[in-house]
């Protein structure tokens, strides 16, 4: 299985990328700019996404708001934020794709006429609410954000959430939208990919026309953070919650970085399904845990592993510690077994071949060619990524989570019960966040 | 190459037809259903088996048995360990998952071409052969009771319990599928394998392959799998006509509270019982949802987010099932503003079922809105088979979606008021709210719907 495509790079700098898919009579319009929250800087945090938010309220000439003229053509849309990016799509039916295209060039080169200060208070409004509902409400919601914060200094732009911090979003005004906009948001630092139900000649022919007379800007500089290894910590957070959970995190290999895919196998030898080593042992056969998790989250200049562990009722979490650490410990002298990789693996090549049934939306064909060609420069990296986990040798992952999970310190979080500090890993400092 | 004209919107072309799925079925001497769909775009199947007779057929003291004995069966089958099931699910890339919904149970597996027969076979093993030993079943026990009290921390699942509570009382769907902790405690694995003989059982059910042969091979392949399926003998009489009962005529309560000190925001439900989905009406009740709160541009989601700015989004949904669905509003809004957000929906929809009825441009937006991105819903594999288990369930034509477009396409303005006026009903509405109580007490007269009432978290 392949993805393939065809690029193409207009005189404004705007690259377009052109896939076939002629199964349903529908189109994915996928656009990415290179922007996301490490753009931002402290005191400004949550910026890039307040952003995106008003990319959907109107835009010089359609200024009535970006979805009923798609919604009423059958279309689906949305967008989302993260620290390295901002993505917007739409998948409509193939008769609607000059719409699409003729609302996503105007929000890209127009936006700015249309914005006032009313759209802006509301979507503020809007924002603080979802931080509301996505983080402050949830039960163990902000311990991402305690933990960024602890592992990287104030300084680094993952310090912070994409979602920022509700005093920043609250102290922003307008005429910094306006600069925002005219540094991130042109043709020279986006990415524009069709996939679906048209031919590649005249998807380019429509892209020249609706996004070639865009006015190109300076491509903006790489973000640049080196990380100062932080001495390590021992932090606890109360929240509204039921069950004590334990975060262990450290610094890990950035997005396709040397040590990435081999971490990726080492999470799921870790904690991913029953047959892992952590929920076999801790939820499985002790059942001294609710449920263990972890993860290797890279990003485009660093990277962070993270293993997350909820006691069961009664359970102390240095126990739960101890066994995280010997586990992981034990992994490094021995590696994984033949038939922990050979699963992990099975998985992960199905996985590459699932992500080839959708068009568009977040993760579907559009996105991912996006994907590739604005993190590597190259839409048909999907080969060479699924090679990189080929490649993954047991001695390679033993060696890679040796020299991230034990030669480095980790940041420890305990979530606990509000007035339980005593459940929390012995000698734990109170972290803040709100 | 003419230059952009931005003084209107490009017109969209014509829409090139789609024809819905062809679906071949074939019926085994065991009683078995077997639909079958080709499904070419990429080297995969999905299996999807639906037993009718979900959560709504836990007995009155039981609550959560379908849901655990569903859970159970990927946790060991046929002498072999869960871990060994799971490994067997890994090494073919499978996606299993184990669904326990209102009025069924759904097995759904995805994985790669050439793992059909292996996958069918795992399938056909764990659900007609799972142990069901006492240790599985007391360390999945113990697990869904730990689940269930983090839930008293979960905002949204909260609101969810105590709106199916208030609705519907000691009816079917009075409880979620998960279950409560008295009624997990006091379970015992007889009860799951009485529930699973009786339960689990070939006539009646129907299984459901999409996927990248004919559909005469995959028939091939399931009948092969399948016909030796044979029910067992089981203590227990399942009762899949429970849900059909007439629930409540009134609300228990119609201003339910559960105390969430300190918290930023109000997680509301509000909404009443309304239909079943075999009602007349299905089209035009879709149509008037999408207008009311069923897309970004509804009614509902244009008031509440993108003019005040009370809250991330709104949504309005007619759930409607084999017996008497709830109608429901959900949102989350900030804490100080709980009152007039639930006033703003109040009126909502009491203005879409009287002063304000709904306009032709809104009725061509909904209707364009659902009718021209139809076809999206059949893009992978695992959607087609759940779509087409979904017709099993209900017991539709395998024209249904052939013919879904024409009819919506005759929903008129007068339809859509007319079923706004038939099917919302205020006067018996429930709203619950999730949050802090002590800051918004004080208003909460001002929606006049009476006093309002602490609603326990332990029901």
């Amino acid at each position: 299985m392949q993805l393939p495509y065809t690029k193409r790079t207009l005189g404004n700098g705007l690259d377009v990328i052109v896939h076939e898919d002629h199964q349903l009579p529908m189109v994915a319009v996928n656009v990415w700019y290179h922007v996301g929250s490490k753009n931002e800087r402290l005191g400004r945090t949550g910026f890039a996404h307040l952003f995106e938010h008003l990319m959907f309220e109107g835009s010089a000439h359609h200024d009535h708001g970006f979805f009923p003229p798609l919604q009423r053509a059958g279309g689906l849309l949305n967008g989302s934020t993260s620290a390295d990016r901002t993505n917007y799509w739409e998948v409509v039916p193939t008769g609607a794709l000059e719409l699409a295209l003729w609302m996503e060039s105007d929000r890209m080169g127009f936006l700015l006429p249309a914005l006032t200060e009313e759209k802006f208070n509301n979507q503020r409004d809007v924002v603080i609410n979802e931080r509301r509902q996505n983080y402050e409400n949830r039960p163990y919601g902000l311990a991402g954000m305690a933990l960024s914060a602890a592992m990287f200094p104030p300084e680094h732009p993952y310090h912070w959430l994409t979602i920022g911090s509700a005093d920043d979003l609250r102290a922003t005004s307008l005429d910094e939208v306006h600069a925002f906009f005219q540094t991130y948001y042109h043709p020279s630092n986006a990415s524009l990919a069709l996939a679906g139900d048209i031919e590649t000649g005249p998807a380019f022919e429509l892209a020249e026309r609706f996004f070639g007379d865009l006015p190109p800007g300076p491509v903006p500089a790489p973000v640049r953070a080196e990380v100062t290894p932080q001495p390590g910590g021992n932090l606890v957070l109360e929240d509204r919650v039921e069950l004590p959970r334990v975060y262990l995190s450290w610094h890990s290999p950035a997005m396709f970085a040397a040590g990435d895919a081999e971490l990726d196998v080492m999470a799921d030898v870790v904690a991913h399904g029953k047959t892992s080593r952590l929920y076999r042992s801790l939820v499985y056969e002790r059942r001294v845990a609710a449920d263990v998790s972890a993860h290797q989250s890279s990003r485009e200049i660093a990277g962070v592993f993270q293993v997350a562990c909820t006691a069961a009722a009664g359970v102390a979490l240095p126990e739960l510690h101890t066994a995280i650490r010997d586990t992981i410990a034990e992994i490094i002298r021995q590696g994984p077994t033949a038939a922990e990789l050979e699963r992990a693996l099975a998985q992960t090549e199905a996985q590459f071949i699932y992500r080839l049934q959708t068009i568009g939306g977040f993760g579907g064909k559009g996105d991912q060619l996006n994907a590739y060609n604005v993190f590597r420069g190259d839409p048909g990296y999907f080969e060479a990524d699924r090679e990189r986990y080929r490649a993954v040798t047991a001695g390679g992952v033993a060696a890679a989570a040796r020299r991230y999970l034990q030669e480095a310190p980790a940041v420890t979080l305990s979530v606990v019960p509000c007035g339980r500090r005593e459940l929390a890993m012995p000698g734990a400092d109170e972290v803040r966040v709100s | 190459m003419s230059p952009v004209d931005r003084s209107r919107l490009p017109q969209p072309g014509a829409d090139r037809p789609f024809h819905f799925p062809r679906i071949v079925t074939r019926t085994l001497p065991n009683g078995l259903e077997v639909r079958a769909v080709t499904h070419r775009a990429v080297p995969l199947v999905s299996m999807v088996l639906l037993v009718p007779g979900g959560s709504s057929v836990d007995p009155a003291d039981r609550h959560g048995l379908a849901s655990i004995t569903a859970g159970l069966l990927d946790e060991g089958s046929r002498g072999q360990s869960a871990l060994e099931v799971a490994d067997r699910v890994a090494r073919i890339g499978g996606d299993l998952d184990l669904d326990v919904g209102a009025d069924a149970v759904v097995v759904a597996l995805t994985t790669l071409d050439r793992f059909l027969e292996t996958g069918l076979a795992l399938v056909h093993e764990i659900v007609t052969e799972p142990n069901l030993a006492d240790d599985d079943f007391n360390r999945i026990r113990n697990l869904r009771i730990e689940r269930l009290r983090q839930m008293k921390d979960h905002a949204a699942a909260m609101a969810e319990r105590a709106f199916a509570r208030v609705l519907y009382g000691s009816h079917a769907y009075g409880h979620l599928a998960m279950g409560t902790e008295a009624a997990m405690t006091a379970m015992t694995v007889d009860d799951t394998r009485a529930l699973h003989a009786a339960l689990f059982v070939p006539a009646g059910s129907t299984l459901v392959i999409a996927g990248d042969r004919s559909e005469e091979a995959l028939l091939d392949a399931a009948s092969g799998t399948f016909a030796n399926w044979r029910p067992a003998a089981s203590a227990m009489a399942v009762d899949r006509g429970a849900a059909l009962a007439p629930p409540p005529p009134a609300p228990l309560v119609r201003l339910g509270v559960v105390p969430r000190p300190g918290a930023p925001q109000s997680e509301l439900r509000i909404g009443h019982v309304c239909a079943p989905r075999s009602t007349p009406d299905y089209h035009a009740l879709l149509t008037l949802n999408t207008m009311l709160g069923g897309q970004f541009v509804s009614r509902l989601n244009m008031n509440l987010r993108e003019d005040k700015g009370y809250t991330y989004g709104v949504r309005t949904g007619f759930d409607l099932r084999k017996g008497m669905g709830p109608f429901v509003v959900q949102t989350s809004v900030g804490t100080d503003v709980t009152v007039p957000a639930i006033i703003e929906v109040l009126k909502e929809l009491r203005d879409i079922a009287a002063t304000r009825p709904t306009t032709p441009d809104e009725l061509a937006l909904a209707r364009a809105t659902v009718s021209k991105g139809y076809p999206r819903g059949f893009e992978t594999a695992v959607q087609v088979a759940r779509s087409v288990a979904q017709l099993a369930l209900h017991g539709l034509p395998d024209s249904y979606f052939e013919d879904f477009i024409p009819r919506l396409s005759q929903v008129t303005e007068d339809e859509v008021s007319r079923v706004a006026q038939q099917y919302l009903s205020l006067d018996r509405l429930t709203a619950i709210i999730v949050g802090d109580v002590d800051k918004i007490a004080q208003s909460l007269p001002e929606l006049g719907l009476g006093p309002h009432q602490a609603l326990n978290t332990e029901f």
